[in-house]
């Protein structure tokens, strides 16, 4: 199955059917639910800060070939358009970065927050997204192959907007929340 | 948006609309006419027809759909805007991008059979008669392809500083330099290759010429780009050029130093054509996207009912709409003598941006079965972004309409 981005993790689908050993992580069925909400409040932070570290690692490699890169005989980072790509990108990843940090710090604290923990995702993904985008633009063309990362980037940052919740379900207020 | 331009009052009350009398005003006309509406549905049919069994092979593979490509020429898709008298059909730019258009909307890759004629402008507006005659016709005739080369490793979107020389020796030029991502580039059976000529000439801008050069010269090399992004059916390569000769009459205009005026004639009409791919590969995946809300069911209902989506539809349909309109008007005024570089760069990126956005959504309301190839959906989304950067980037085309805008000082 040929898949957009992550190549390197090989999923299959699950078939369902009656497994010979059931085996029960709980004492009585019926609590998958909950204990799958649970779960999501760890899966969900740890996708967060995936979509950080892509769009990390993008403003890194933009940066450096802004520096680089020559046309009308200055580096693209002298050209105040960019400059101002370059920090947007920078406040996105620090906001998105304090968020995800501030839900896996009150999980551990046993004060999990699923409000919390929808934004950080919600960000999250949004900025891996965004920065992935932005960093793609500032090489033009020579991102556009895969010789170079920021193909692949582009290509992975979109499913945490889509996986552990998409990036809708995570707007979905639960009662009480707000 | 027809020839001359007659066209409905907008509102008279009391008056039932058919009976208004027609004026002769000077306004545009929304409405295709008869032959152009034929164009769009005979394009969309041979589309729909022809793409679908080859878009995927295409993209997989990285290769040039060329028995789809001598079909597209058989029917008269490809040059529509070349005059009759070589070979075309003697259309406009407007009904170029109404074929482009309802190609992309089934396939971007596919699509890029009608690139095939890309770099001819120069040939249509500068060229001398005989190379029009012997240039022109094998391109709609699915004989020939041809190509452009302007961008190098190190001159993008300063296309003013490009180094690749072309010097006069005898009755030849000699041609030595290097050029990157360039369409069709091994491909294409002749190359308008921009070339620096006049050296010590003060102004920038009056240094470069556009050259032909056939891809059968000594000392030509062509290397096609592997593992791009997107539009993989559509050839891209980096060109070398080891003491090439081609002779003096291949130097397209009466005089050198003209190139870069030329392609910038070029670019008004070549860029509205990038614009609409986008346009409609976004209308596609609209398309699709609306199919999906349809049937797709969570909460037990279908999620084209939740208003979240229906938003999101809302939104990408009227992003298309505008944007499509740009491109239209601004082809429509290159077909009739108003050439307006602002206007072509506004459609431009508009169209580009408004390309990504709305297969971001598309992919998005497709979920899980976005992000998967088999559903066509991850293509959509690869290729889309590739009308940003070329033919000028969309940072390039809002530097254009912010010096419009300020004047050029």
């Amino acid at each position: 199955m040929e898949k957009m981005g992550e190549e390197i993790k090989h999923r299959k689908v699950l078939q369902s059917g009656e497994t010979s050993n059931r085996i029960l992580t709980q004492a009585r069925e019926g609590e998958g639910f909950c204990q799958i909400m649970q779960l999501f409040n760890i899966n969900r932070v740890i996708a967060a800060s995936q979509g950080i570290g892509v769009a990390q690692g993008a403003l890194d490699k933009a940066i450096q070939y802004v520096k680089e890169r020559k046309q009308s005989g200055q580096p693209l980072g002298a050209f105040q358009a960019v400059q101002f790509r370059i920090a947007e990108m920078a406040n996105r990843v620090e906001a998105a970065c304090n968020r995800c940090y501030q839900a896996a710090w009150m999980f551990d604290h046993g004060k999990a927050d699923p409000k919390l923990i929808s934004i950080a995702k919600y960000l999250g993904g949004k900025v891996g997204v965004k920065v992935a985008n932005e960093a793609l633009q500032l090489h033009g063309g020579y991102e556009y192959i895969a010789d170079y990362d920021i193909e692949r980037f582009y290509r992975d940052a979109k499913i945490v907007e889509i996986y552990e919740g998409t990036k809708e379900i995570e707007k979905i207020p639960s009662p009480g929340s707000y | 948006m027809k020839g001359p331009k007659r066209s409905k009052k907008y509102h008279r009350p009391g008056v039932i609309e058919k009976d208004v009398k027609k004026e002769n005003l000077e306004e545009m006309d929304f409405e295709l006419t008869d032959e152009q509406r034929d164009i769009k549905k005979a394009a969309r049919e041979f589309a729909e027809g022809m793409f679908p069994e080859v878009a995927e092979e295409c993209d997989l593979n990285e290769t040039f759909p060329r028995a789809l490509w001598k079909k597209a020429c058989d029917l008269g898709f490809v040059g529509v805007f070349i005059d009759g008298a070589y070979g075309g059909s003697g259309l406009g730019l407007l009904e170029n991008i109404l074929i482009m258009e309802e190609f992309s909307r089934v396939d971007a890759g596919c699509a890029g059979v009608v690139l095939t004629t890309l770099g001819s402008e120069f040939i249509l507006l500068y060229g001398r008669e005989e190379q029009k005659r012997k240039y022109l016709p094998g391109l709609t005739k699915g004989e020939t392809i041809m190509g452009m080369a302007i961008t190098e490793p190190d001159a993008g979107s300063d296309m003013a500083s490009i180094t690749t020389t072309a010097r006069n020796v005898k009755d030849h030029s000699v041609i030595n330099g290097n050029k990157m991502f360039i369409t069709n580039g091994s491909i294409a059976d002749f190359i308008i290759v921009l070339c620096l000529t006049n050296e010590n000439e003060k102004v920038k801008s009056k240094r470069q010429s556009a050259i032909l050069v056939e891809t059968n010269r000594k000392g030509f090399e062509a290397n096609q780009l592997k593992r791009r992004l997107g539009m993989r059916g559509s050839d891209t390569a980096e060109l070398h050029f080891s003491e090439v000769e081609v002779p003096s009459e291949n130097l397209v205009g009466e005089v050198e130093g003209e190139g870069f005026y030329q392609l910038m004639a070029v670019f008004n009409r070549t860029r509205v054509t990038v614009a609409v791919i986008n346009v409609r590969v976004a209308q596609g995946g609209l398309e699709k996207a609306i199919q999906y809300a349809k049937q797709r069911k969570q909460f037990g209902s279908p999620i084209g009912s939740f208003q979240a989506i229906q938003f999101k539809l809302a939104e990408m349909a009227s992003w298309i709409e505008a944007a499509r309109t740009l491109c239209h008007k601004a082809a429509w005024m290159v077909d009739h003598g108003r050439i307006d570089p602002k206007l072509i760069s506004m459609a431009k990126w508009f169209a580009g941006e408004v390309g990504v956005k709305v297969i971001d959504e598309v992919v998005q309301i497709h979920g899980g079965y976005g992000y998967l190839g088999e559903f066509g959906i991850e293509r959509l989304y690869r290729d889309v972004k590739l009308a940003e950067i070329v033919e000028g980037t969309k940072e390039i085309e809002k530097l254009i309409i912010a010096r419009e805008l300020l004047g050029r000082g």
